[in-house]
């Protein structure tokens, strides 16, 4: 799905989990996420800790895309 | 009444002549010539060849326009239930030609084809496109190739269901077809390793594809002035699923507003997906789709605009072609409403 | 460790108020497996009530949702009772005498906590995709209690541990039945195998079980196998029910607990012990949801693939999507360790048959084995009888907006089936 979006000229940053596949799919932008069930959460923390892990996350999302790559490229966090 | 078939050959297995005689060009002939007979017995009555083209091969390579227009206004004004050509073995010019023409019959005519030839000649890159039968490397192999393309034939005719390629005779052709081999399926394995372990050739069941790819693109030159637009794989859906997207094996993709949504709660969103312990998206679905936190950088002028749509669906057992159809139908949606950029998230 | 299967075949199951085997029949009374049921407290917690039906091979039945498929067995000699760690102490089983009521099998169905359950048609087209079609089944309805929704991981484990506890009790039945047919399982140690087969190459079982939470647990020994780092385990060991399925990913494709004790693999491997190869033992490793765990637990498979000095190995998966990449990762980690791989999965190449099969890939895995595209659709026939209810149909995994039809038939995938694509090659379907 993000090879489609990526194929339409839209720069795109898949957010996952299974970096792998992703690897294997051919994202170019991938910013791995914590858990399948809860990529963007963590229910053991406190709401405020959760949101503050969602921010730090998103944020790195939003850097993949306002960064230049040539290749596949995974944005550790 | 029996089904009627136009069968191609070319000038050697018509008996003109060999290599000397590969520039001739197309002609027409009634009934069966040469291999076709072997077919038209096959077929007991049920099927005949009505019409041969016989064709040189070097006259198809050299003029493929001419010959194509020529063979494809014959083929028209005969209207048969079906087109074969060859079988071509290892012929290379010839399995070109075959592969060709039916290609171009099945698309310009919608007239079903089949052709056969060796595994490995140049004509069989075009196993995907049309069906052919893997025949051996000689036309020693006609009467081994004769009686499976003549039954795979009258099959197609019929408009009776194929089974899998190694039960019909056909190539792999990229559609994986179900049916039920003799051993289970850890005998299998476990057969097939013992093989591997001791050298002997095995046949893989599935072999591993290979994965085109796409080149980036330019980056985003000032966020703060960027739409951004969200999308996933987790079925994230307004509670109630109101399109019914299938937990599994999604059939269609889902297009939502998120105009003034500030955040997914418990009681307005929830997962559709089918396979993940759902209990964390349904309690909190910026846990999936961070529209919380976008709409805080929207505020903070991070990032110009949160996209007012959000486009999602349920990668669980969704076929690749589905998905990728979906995507490829919002990308430009997407593009139509001018967004800089995407965040998509999977689960 | 040396275990011996006592096989007392069952060919009828009738209600009664005796409990007994006769002739090939079992005699049951439901109120007796009912209230040994309600002696645990989480099932007391969680029940509200339990109806019974039974369903023969070749009748108009349709059982669904269906939760899990358990083969009733009782241990008559040697350490430890059947499910060790959850309804029997927690003692090393796999050695001794047990004996199995062998044409049967416990099958829980009832209204479904996730998405993923499935159904067994007893005739028809839908019966010939099941191995459950051909058993008799004793089948138990759980209704839950009010409230349920809100707490699903404790309904499932109740609903879990009541299959279980129904299994139990009839495999007691069976204690003092003299089998009919008797059959040895023997694994030696490492030395002993080496000095006993010096020339057959050293094969090992990698049985991966599904670990991502709920509906999506297995269980060994009573732990949770997320928690749980790769390890070893004598092949029959799971003959006693040490690993349970607490699953129900797409029914196609998820391991019964039924799959556990008659695990294909393992029967296979042994059948071919001593003449073609040396069975050496199992790895059994997780399916996680985190990358870390996926690494960790693929990195550790391959080290003990290395460190048994393995010639081969059989690679089995359980459900689809991101377990694919356990499986690739697996297999690639081994194959780099000098160890050769089969591997078996099962496909979802879509409902034309035309998309990737799989959401990994890599060129090293290229001796595979494959149970069918489970996106194929189906029709079912409406049945006479209902076992369960039809309300779910639509939503269960390989279901659709639809797929049950005014007339009572179902068009679905065969996704929906349980045991359809079976990867641990259960079944003889295949696709190419």
């Amino acid at each position: 799905m993000v090879k489609e979006i990526e194929r339409a000229g839209i720069p795109v940053v898949h957010m996952c989990t299974v970096t792998p596949i992703s690897m294997t799919v051919g994202a170019n932008r991938i910013v791995p996420t914590i858990a399948i069930p809860h990529p963007l959460g963590n229910p053991a923390l406190t709401l405020e800790e959760e949101k503050a892990i969602r921010r730090k996350l998103v944020s790195r999302a939003l850097e993949a895309l306002t960064t230049e790559v040539e290749d596949q490229t995974i944005f550790e966090v | 009444m029996s089904y009627r078939v136009v069968h191609y050959i070319n000038q050697f297995f018509a008996q003109i002549g060999g290599e000397e005689m590969a520039h001739v060009a197309p002609e027409l002939r009634e009934g069966f010539v040469g291999p076709g007979m072997a077919l038209s017995q096959a077929w007991k009555g049920e099927a005949e060849i009505v019409k041969t083209v016989v064709c040189g091969d070097s006259y198809f390579a050299e003029h493929e326009k001419e010959a194509k227009a020529q063979i494809l206004e014959w083929v028209k004004a005969e209207k048969p239930d079906m087109f074969i050509a060859g079988p071509a073995f290892n012929a290379g010019r010839y399995g070109y030609a075959c592969a060709n023409i039916c290609a171009a019959v099945q698309e310009e005519l919608g007239i079903p084809v089949l052709t056969g030839m060796y595994e490995e000649n140049p004509g069989a890159d075009l196993k995907n496109k049309v069906l052919m039968v893997a025949t051996a490397n000689s036309a020693a192999g006609m009467r081994k190739a004769a009686p499976v393309m003549a039954k795979l034939a009258l099959k197609i005719m019929k408009g009776e269901k194929l089974g899998a390629s190694c039960e019909e005779g056909y190539m792999p052709n990229g559609i994986r077809v179900n049916f039920f081999e003799k051993e289970r399926g850890a005998k299998r394995a476990v057969d097939m390793l013992v093989k591997k372990l001791n050298g002997k050739p095995f046949v893989t069941e599935y072999p591993m594809p290979s994965f085109d790819r796409v080149a980036p693109n330019k980056a985003i030159k000032d966020l703060s002035k960027a739409t951004i637009a969200l999308c996933t794989s987790g079925g994230i859906v307004p509670k109630g699923n109101p399109d019914h997207i299938e937990s599994s094996s999604a059939s269609h993709y889902g297009e939502y507003c998120i105009a003034g949504v500030d955040d997914l709660t418990a009681d307005t969103y929830e997962t559709a997906h089918g396979g993940y312990d759902p209990v964390y998206a349904n309690a909190d679905a910026d846990r999936v789709l961070p529209v919380d936190i976008m709409r805080e950088f929207e505020r903070e002028g991070k990032i110009g605009k949160l996209h007012d749509y959000f486009y999602t669906t349920v990668g669980n057992g969704t076929a690749v072609a589905s998905a990728k159809g979906f995507a490829a139908e919002y990308a430009q949606k997407l593009l139509a409403a001018g967004v800089d950029a995407v965040i998509m998230t999977s689960t | 460790m040396k275990l011996e299967l006592g096989y007392i075949q069952i060919n009828d199951i009738q209600f009664s108020k005796e409990c007994k085997v006769e002739n090939g029949t079992l005699f049951v009374d439901a109120d007796a497996v009912r209230a040994f049921m309600y002696e645990d407290d989480d099932v007391k917690d969680w029940v509200k009530s339990f109806s019974f039906d039974i369903a023969k091979p070749g009748e108009s039945v349709r059982i669904t949702p269906v939760k899990d498929v358990i083969e009733p067995r009782v241990k008559v000699e040697g350490p430890g009772g059947v499910f060790p760690g959850v309804i029997s102490k927690v003692d090393t089983v796999g050695s001794g005498k047990t004996h199995v009521l062998r044409g049967m099998a416990v099958v829980t169905a009832g209204k479904i906590v996730g998405f993923q359950e499935g159904l067994i048609d007893m005739s028809g087209p839908g019966a010939d995709y099941t191995p459950f079609s051909k058993l008799n089944n004793f089948v138990v309805v759980a209704e839950p209690k009010d409230g349920y929704q809100d707490h699903k991981h404790e309904y499932e484990h109740a609903v879990r541990i009541a299959g279980l506890r129904a299994a139990t009790f009839i495999g007691e039945i069976g204690r003092n039945v003299t089998p009919d047919e008797t059959q040895e399982f023997e694994t030696l140690g490492i030395k002993e195998g080496i000095e006993k087969y010096p020339d057959l190459p050293r094969v090992a079982y990698v049985h991966m079980l599904q670990s991502q939470g709920l509906l999506h647990d297995t269980y060994v020994y009573g732990v949770d196998a997320k928690r749980s780092l790769t390890t070893i385990i004598n092949p029959t060991e799971t003959m006693d029910g040490a690993i349970l399925s607490g699953n129900c990913v797409s029914a196609c494709d998820k391991n019964t607990t039924y799959h556990h004790q008659n695990n294909p693999v393992v029967a296979e491997l042994f059948a071919a012990h001593g003449k073609t190869l040396n069975y050496v033992c199992n790895i059994i490793t997780n399916e996680n949801v985190y990358l870390a765990d996926k690494q960790r637990s693929s990195d550790w498979t391959a080290k003990l693939c290395r460190l048994l000095d393995l010639d081969g190995a059989i690679v089995s998966q359980e459900g689809f999507g991101n377990p694919d990449t356990d499986l690739i990762m697996n297999t690639k980690k081994i194959e780099l360790q000098g160890v050769k791989t089969t591997i078996i999965t099962d496909e979802y190449a879509g409902q034309d048959g035309k998309s990737q099969s799989l959401a990994d890939a890599d060129p090293l895995a290229d001796a595979v084995v494959t149970g069918g595209n489970a996106n194929e659709v189906i029709i079912l026939p409406k049945m006479d009888k209902v076992i369960g209810m039809l309300d779910y149909v639509d939503v269960i995994a390989g279901g659709h907006a639809g797929s049950l039809r005014e007339d009572g038939s179902i068009e679905a995938e065969l996704q929906v089936i349980t045991g359809a694509t079976n990867e641990m090659g259960f079944n003889c379907m295949s696709a190419r």
